[in-house]
C-alpha cells in the first residue's frame, strides 16, 4: 500500500497545508523536527517509558458480555482508552507532543479543545514537563463542560474563553491558530485532533495508533483472530485513525467511523461532516467540511462538544473516498440511549463521543452471528458529561450552591 | 457585459502589461509609494462599498483591495473578524462582490485585487472564479490560507487569464521561504509586517527595513507592506523602502465606529488622503 501522507502532506486530494505564510516555516520546521526524532531511539525509550508509567499503557481489552448477551449477536470487545490517565486516549498523543516540543525547546503549548479532554490531557503533559500551557476553548463548550474547565485551573493551564463564531470548537482552534501566528517563535501548538495543516494530521495519527497497534496483539491473544469490523467515533478523527491505521492492511477488517448525527442529518442541525458534508479548506487541510454553497463554514451540533466540529482530519475523507473505512452516524438521542445501555450492562459510564461508536455497535451487532467479533474503541470515560447527561433528563444535579470554601487552587485563568 | 468586460475576455493581457504593473510603473515615475487601501465587500451593505470605492479613488488609492469575507478568517485579528461577520449578515457573497467589481470598471481604472480566503475561492472553482474575475476587471487575487505548495490550482488558470496571484512573506520568512515565494510572485509580494494577525500588533518600520529591502533587491515584483499600519508617519517611513503601504484593520475600526453610513465613509477617506500624501517621497534619497 502507498504511503500516506506524501511528502507534501496530502492524502490522495486531501490534506495538505493552507496556512498563511506567516506559519510555512514553523510547519516546515516542526516536519523537519518530527523526521529526526521519530527514529531516535532515545525518544522512543521515553514515549514507551511515559506511556507505560505515566499513562497506564497498555490499556485493558475488555469483553462487553452482558451487551453482547443482550444483543444476541457480535461479540462486543472494548479497547479500554477510558482507563487512560486523564480519561480518555487524548494523552496518548499529548505525551508524544509535548516531548517532541521539548525537543524542539518549545516553552511555551497552546491548544485547542471541544469537550476538554484534550485541553485537559495537553495541561496535564504541560505540568508534567514544566512547559506553560494556554488552551483555547469555546465559551459554548466552556459552559457544558465546566468540570474539565476546572481541572485544566487546577493543572496551571490558562483557560482562554474564545467568544467568536459558533464558540465552539472550530472557533477554539482558529483562536489557537491566531494565537500560534503571532507567538510562533516561543510557541508550539498542540493540535489535539487528527486535523489541521500537515504534519499535525499524520503526527496525531502515529501517536495514537498504539490503540490499534495494542487491541490488535491483545486480540489475537485473546480470540486467536482480528475482528470483524472495527468501531469509532469521529469527530476530528484522532481516536478512529488511532484504532483504525494498524487494521488498514488486514484483510476482511471492516473499519467503521460514527459521526454525530445531532437532531438528525435532514435536520441539518447535526456533525456528520462524512456523511453530509462536501469537499472544502478549513483549519489548514483540504477534507470534508460542512459549508454553504458559497463556501462559508456551518455551524455543527452535537450534544458531545468533543464531536461538535464541521471539519474531520484529511486522512478519514481519503478513508472513505477509497472505500477503505466506511462511516455512519448516531443521533444525540441514540447516543443518550447507548451511553445509558453500556453503564447498565456493564459498569462502564462511556462519554458521550464514545456512545455514538456504542450505538453503531449496538446497531450492527445483532445483525451479525455469535462468531463475529466487533472492536469497539472505548475513548473515554463519561464524567465529565454528567451534567449534560442530566439535563438532557430534566434532572438538576445542583440544588443550593454550597458555600463558597477557601481554595487552595491558584489557577491563573481569564476565564 | 461592459465593453471594458468585453475588453479583457477577449485580449488577455499578460500580467507585465496589465493595470497592476502599468499603475506601479507610473508611480515609480512619480516617486511614490503605492496606497493601498484594503475594504471588506459589505460591510455596512455593499452599496456602500461601491460609494467608498469610487470615494477612495477620489482621496488617491492607487491599488484596492477587496476583501471577500469569510467565516472562519483565521488570519484576521478582532477588527477584520467582526467586519467579516456583518458583510456576510448583509449577504455579501464572491458573485456579488464580482458583480461590485463590474460596475466600479464603468467608472475606474484602479487595480483591483480580491484579498480572501481558499475555502470561498475554492467552493466557487479556481477555473470558473479566473474566468468571473478576468470578465469582472479584477487583475490579482490574494489568498491569505494558500502558501505556494498549494497555489498551482488557482495561480495557473488567473495566470493564463492575465491575472496574477499574489503572494505573502513575513518577519518569520527563512531565505528558502523568500526564494520560494518570489518563484511564483505576480502583481506585488505582500510583506506582513508583524508576526501575527490583522490589526492587532502596531509595525514598526525600523524593525523591518533591512529584510524589506533584502526582499525588494532580489522581487521580480513590487513589494509592499501591510498589517498594523494606520498613521501617516508609518505611511511615510515604509515609503522610503517598499512600493507599497497597505492599510486595513484602521479603516473597518473607523466603519464599525462610526454612527452612520455616510459619516464611515467621510471618516475613512479623510484618513486615506493623509496616507496617501504620505506615500509621495517628495525628497526622494
Amino acid at each position: 500500500m502507498q504511503k500516506l501522507p506524501d511528502d507534501t502532506g496530502h492524502f490522495g486530494g486531501f490534506g495538505g497545508r493552507y496556512v498563511s505564510e506567516t506559519l510555512m516555516p514553523a510547519l516546515l520546521e516542526l516536519e523537519t523536527a518530527y523526521a529526526r526524532i521519530r527514529r531516535d531511539p532515545g525518544f522512543k525509550r521515553e514515549l514507551r517509558g511515559l506511556l507505560s508509567e505515566y499513562v497506564g499503557r497498555p490499556t485493558p481489552l475488555t469483553l462487553a458480555e452482558r451487551l453482547s448477551d443482550e444483543l444476541g449477536g457480535a461479540r462486543i470487545w472494548l479497547k479500554r482508552e477510558d482507563l487512560c490517565h486523564t480519561g480518555a486516549h487524548k494523552i496518548n498523543n499529548t505525551i508524544g507532543q509535548i516531548l517532541i516540543a521539548n525537543r524542539m525547546g518549545k516553552k511555551r503549548i497552546i491548544a485547542e479543545t471541544g469537550a476538554g479532554q484534550h485541553g485537559v490531557a495537553s495541561a496535564t503533559a504541560a505540568a508534567r514537563f514544566g512547559l506553560e500551557c494556554e488552551v483555547f476553548m469555546g465559551a459554548e463548550d466552556v459552559r457544558r463542560q465546566a468540570l474539565n474547565v476546572f481541572r485544566m485551573k487546577l493543572l496551571g493551564a490558562k483557560v482562554r474563553v474564545v467568544e467568536s463564531g459558533s464558540r465552539t470548537l472550530k472557533d477554539a482552534m482558529n483562536e489557537a491558530l491566531r494565537d500560534w501566528i503571532s507567538n510562533v517563535e516561543s510557541t508550539y501548538y498542540l493540535i489535539g485532533s487528527a486535523a489541521g495543516p500537515h504534519p499535525y494530521p499524520m503526527l496525531v495519527r502515529d501517536l495514537q495508533s498504539v490503540i490499534g497497534r495494542e487491541a490488535r496483539a491483545q486480540m489475537r491473544k485473546r480470540t486467536g483472530r482480528d475482528p470483524d469490523a472495527v468501531i469509532a467515533c469521529v469527530g476530528g478523527g484522532s481516536n478512529a485513525i488511532g484504532i483504525f491505521h494498524p487494521f488498514l492492511e488486514v484483510p476482511g477488517v471492516r473499519l467503521v467511523g460514527v459521526e454525530a448525527a445531532g437532531h438528525g442529518v435532514s435536520t441539518g442541525s447535526h456533525a456528520a461532516t462524512l456523511s453530509a458534508g462536501t469537499c472544502g479548506i478549513l483549519h489548514g487541510a483540504r477534507s470534508f467540511l460542512l459549508q454553504d454553497e458559497l463556501g462559508q463554514v456551518r455551524e455543527a451540533h452535537s450534544i458531545s462538544a468533543g464531536l461538535d466540529y464541521p471539519g474531520v482530519g484529511p486522512e478519514h475523507s481519503w478513508l472513505r473516498e477509497s472505500g477503505l473505512a466506511s462511516y455512519e452516524t448516531a443521533t444525540d438521542e441514540e447516543a443518550l440511549a447507548a451511553l445509558d445501555r453500556l453503564s447498565r450492562t456493564e459498569g462502564i459510564i462511556p462519554a458521550l463521543e464514545t456512545a455514538h461508536a456504542i450505538a453503531c455497535a449496538i446497531r450492527l451487532a445483532p445483525t451479525m452471528p455469535r462468531s463475529a467479533i466487533l472492536l469497539v474503541n472505548l475513548s473515554g470515560r463519561g464524567d465529565k458529561d454528567m451534567e449534560t447527561v442530566a439535563t438532557a433528563r430534566g434532572v438538576t444535579l445542583r440544588g443550593e450552591t454550597p458555600a463558597p470554601v477557601a481554595s487552595p487552587v491558584a489557577g491563573r485563568s481569564d476565564a | 457585459m461592459t465593453a471594458r468586460a468585453r475588453a479583457a475576455e477577449s485580449e488577455p493581457a499578460t500580467a507585465s502589461e496589465g493595470r497592476l504593473a502599468r499603475r506601479f510603473a507610473m508611480l515609480r515615475e512619480r516617486d511614490e509609494a503605492a496606497f493601498v487601501p484594503f475594504v471588506m465587500s459589505g460591510d455596512r451593505g455593499l452599496d456602500t462599498t461601491a460609494t467608498l470605492l469610487d470615494e477612495l479613488v477620489e482621496a488617491g488609492a492607487d491599488v484596492i483591495e477587496l476583501g471577500v469575507p469569510f467565516s472562519d478568517p483565521m488570519a484576521d485579528g478582532p477588527v477584520l473578524q467582526r467586519a467579516a461577520t456583518r458583510a456576510i449578515s448583509a449577504g455579501t457573497t464572491l458573485p456579488r462582490v464580482l458583480e461590485l467589481v463590474v460596475e466600479f470598471r464603468r467608472r475606474s481604472d484602479v487595480p483591483i485585487v480580491l484579498f480572501g480566503y481558499a475555502n470561498p475561492f475554492f467552493r466557487y472553482g479556481p477555473e470558473r472564479l479566473a474566468d468571473a474575475a478576468a470578465k469582472a476587471g479584477v487583475d490579482a487575487i490574494l489568498c491569505v490560507d494558500t502558501p505556494p505548495e498549494e497555489a498551482d490550482e488557482l495561480r495557473l488558470p488567473l495566470r493564463d487569464r492575465g491575472l496574477d496571484m499574489i503572494f505573502l512573506l513575513a518577519p518569520t520568512s527563512t531565505p528558502a521561504r523568500i526564494r520560494r515565494v518570489l518563484s511564483v510572485a505576480g502583481g506585488f509580494v505582500y510583506f506582513v509586517s508583524v508576526a501575527g494577525v490583522t490589526g492587532v500588533k502596531t509595525a514598526d518600520p525600523g524593525a523591518i527595513e533591512a529584510l524589506v529591502s533584502r526582499i525588494r533587491r532580489r522581487s521580480p515584483v513590487p513589494v509592499g507592506v501591510g498589517f498594523g499600519i494606520s498613521t501617516p508617519g508609518q505611511a511615510r517611513d515604509l515609503s522610503r523602502f517598499s512600493d507599497a503601504v497597505i492599510v486595513g484593520s484602521h479603516f473597518s475600526k473607523i466603519f464599525e465606529d462610526a454612527s452612520d453610513d455616510a459619516e464611515a465613509v467621510r471618516e475613512v477617506v479623510r484618513s486615506a488622503r493623509e496616507l496617501k500624501a504620505a506615500t509621495r517621497r517628495r525628497t526622494s534619497p
